[in-house]
């Protein structure tokens, strides 16, 4: 049904960290992996050995560059995949009951057998979450890897979704984000994790944490401030010719 | 968002076979026999014949049955449920004036509203989704309607209220893309809001995720609509809305009536092509485009 079931108290979902995430793609590609070779129809790739190579992923790294008002840019590699949201636009546009959130543990997921390809939950997603598979026609989107976290045929520290399970920084965290002493709740409320469009009014599971702050760097030699600095006034030719250029009639100061 | 070719003859042709299944239903032409047949064989023709082709960009056309179960929360789903119901309905009032001479006042009147329901379900898919601000918005749901009963009335033959419909839908068609090229930026979601970076400073798409193009750009973000909009919305205006009623007030011939037509189609065409090519999804934000 695609009517939201009331709000689960157990909330699985991931915690990501953005000052720590170094951009190296392994969640993307285990996630591939992981998801082409199990449940569901597998992730397809057209033309991939071609310029024009497209694919199915569930999981994407981006990187943005933060430029604060003083010092230098900032990179931030950016992993983004379904934040498995509380009141998720997706599921309720959704006409055949294809989509739905979990009611034991607010897992979103596609039923892939009664999914007739028509899109209109990816419109509905600000978070482009979803994506049609070009080849099989059906929706595809993160399950967080519900076939591997209750699967007991599995070693218990692979008993996580494939992305966290693969991360070699530890950017991203899984766990029960409705228990507050959870340690990924703990962990949000330590480092203040946010929403990602909180005002598009989705209510995001998942929850992402800041860069922390650049450190300055202490001024460690005490001798260093008594140091000729280095050129800052111009000296010889090159020195001249700046003053003569700058009293040009237009010339740059 | 990408304007496929599919979803647009939906929109302009099943909304000019409801419009003018609403005013056979509500008994402002009353053909019978022969006539009837005529008529209603062109609403139906304009009405399905959009319906079928709305199915061809779906991945899996043969499940579409499945699409009427969730009309409690889809409008999608319960468009599919009006659709069908408006059409059996019209068929069976149809009948009544085809084959016994018949007019059936009240099934007319249920049937017609039931067509203008559909016009208004489809409406609302597009005007529920947050994601696109540009749509999500009361002129959504209000050009569909205009349209669908102006261009209706049009088809029907029905000079003076087509007339009167297409003024008012071509004056509210300019406040709909005026107010819409600003409702991108009211909504506030940017790129601060979609990375949650904007307390450090200016976030800019430094990387992309691939070095290809994947569904979600193909979907949701699309150009070259927005870069000729100006000239577009004067071809949209002149020919939905100007023309038709430029020719509707002239002395009456059939050609003038099958010009009006004719360029009414052409119009609307290009202004449903706007509507999908021109609507910003805040997903291009990730992107570091719109």
């Amino acid at each position: 049904m695609t009517q939201l079931p009331p709000s689960s108290a157990k909330k699985l979902g991931l915690v990501i960290d953005l000052d720590t995430c170094v951009g190296c793609h392994a969640c993307v590609v285990s996630c591939k992996g992981w998801n082409t070779e199990n449940y569901g129809a597998p992730l397809s790739d057209q033309n991939a050995y071609s310029g024009a190579a497209s694919g199915t992923f569930l999981n994407r790294v981006h990187s943005y560059e933060v430029q604060p008002e003083q010092g230098t840019a900032q990179l931030i590699h950016f992993p983004k995949s379904c934040l498995h949201c509380e009141d998720a636009p997706c599921v309720t546009v959704c006409p055949t009951g294809a989509s739905y959130k979990r009611v034991e543990d607010g897992i979103v997921l596609v039923n892939e057998s009664d999914c007739i390809g028509c899109g209109l939950c990816a419109w509905a997603c600000p978070y482009g979450a979803r994506e049609l598979d070009a080849k099989e026609g059906v929706m595809k989107k993160c399950t967080l890897c519900v076939d591997r976290i209750y699967n007991e045929n599995l070693p218990e520290e692979d008993r996580q979704p494939a992305c966290v399970r693969t991360c070699p920084a530890g950017a991203r965290h899984f766990g029960d984000l409705g228990d507050p002493d959870s340690d990924v709740s703990q962990l949000v409320a330590e480092r203040g994790g946010f929403d990602l469009m909180p005002e598009q009014g989705t209510k995001p599971v998942n929850k992402y944490l800041p860069p922390r702050p650049k450190d300055v760097e202490p001024q460690i030699d005490i001798l260093a401030p008594y140091l000729e600095p280095v050129a800052q006034d111009g000296a010889g030719f090159a020195h001249w010719l700046d003053k003569a250029l700058s009293a040009l009639p237009g010339g740059a100061k | 968002m990408h304007p496929a070719a599919s979803v647009i003859i939906f929109n302009t042709f099943s909304g000019l076979g409801f419009g003018l299944l609403f005013w056979l239903g509500m008994g402002v032409l009353v053909p019978t026999g022969w006539g009837a047949f005529i008529w209603f064989a062109i609403a139906y023709l304009f009405a399905v014949g959009g319906l079928i082709a709305s199915t061809f960009h779906l991945g899996h056309p043969e499940r579409a049955i499945k699409a009427f179960s969730q009309w409690k929360t889809s409008w999608l789903s319960r468009e599919g449920v009006c659709a069908v119901f408006a059409l059996i309905v019209m068929a069976i009032y149809g009948a009544g004036l085809v084959f016994a001479g018949t007019r059936l006042g009240l099934v007319g009147i249920i049937g017609g509203l039931a067509s203008l329901g559909v016009v208004f379900t489809t409406s609302m898919i597009y005007a529920q989704m947050k994601t696109v601000p540009r749509w999500r918005h009361w002129t959504t749901p209000a050009m569909y309607l205009l349209l669908s009963l102006g261009g209706g009335a049009l088809l029907a033959g029905q000079v003076r209220i087509a007339a009167v419909l297409l003024i008012i839908g071509g004056i509210l068609q300019i406040f709909a893309w005026g107010t819409g090229d600003r409702r991108f930026a009211e909504a506030g979601t940017t790129m601060a809001t979609a990375t949650g970076l904007g307390h450090i400073g200016k976030v800019r798409a430094f990387e992309p995720p691939h070095t290809g193009t994947n569904y979600l750009m193909r979907e949701f973000i699309h150009v070259v609509g927005r870069k000729h909009a100006d000239q577009l919305r004067i071809i949209t205006i002149g020919l939905a809305f100007v023309l038709p009623v430029v020719l509707l007030l002239l002395p009456f011939s059939h050609v003038f009536a099958a010009l009006a037509v004719l360029a009414h189609i052409v119009g609307v065409l290009t202004l449903r092509w706007l509507f999908f090519a021109q609507a910003e999804h805040v997903v291009g934000l990730y992107y570091g485009k719109r």
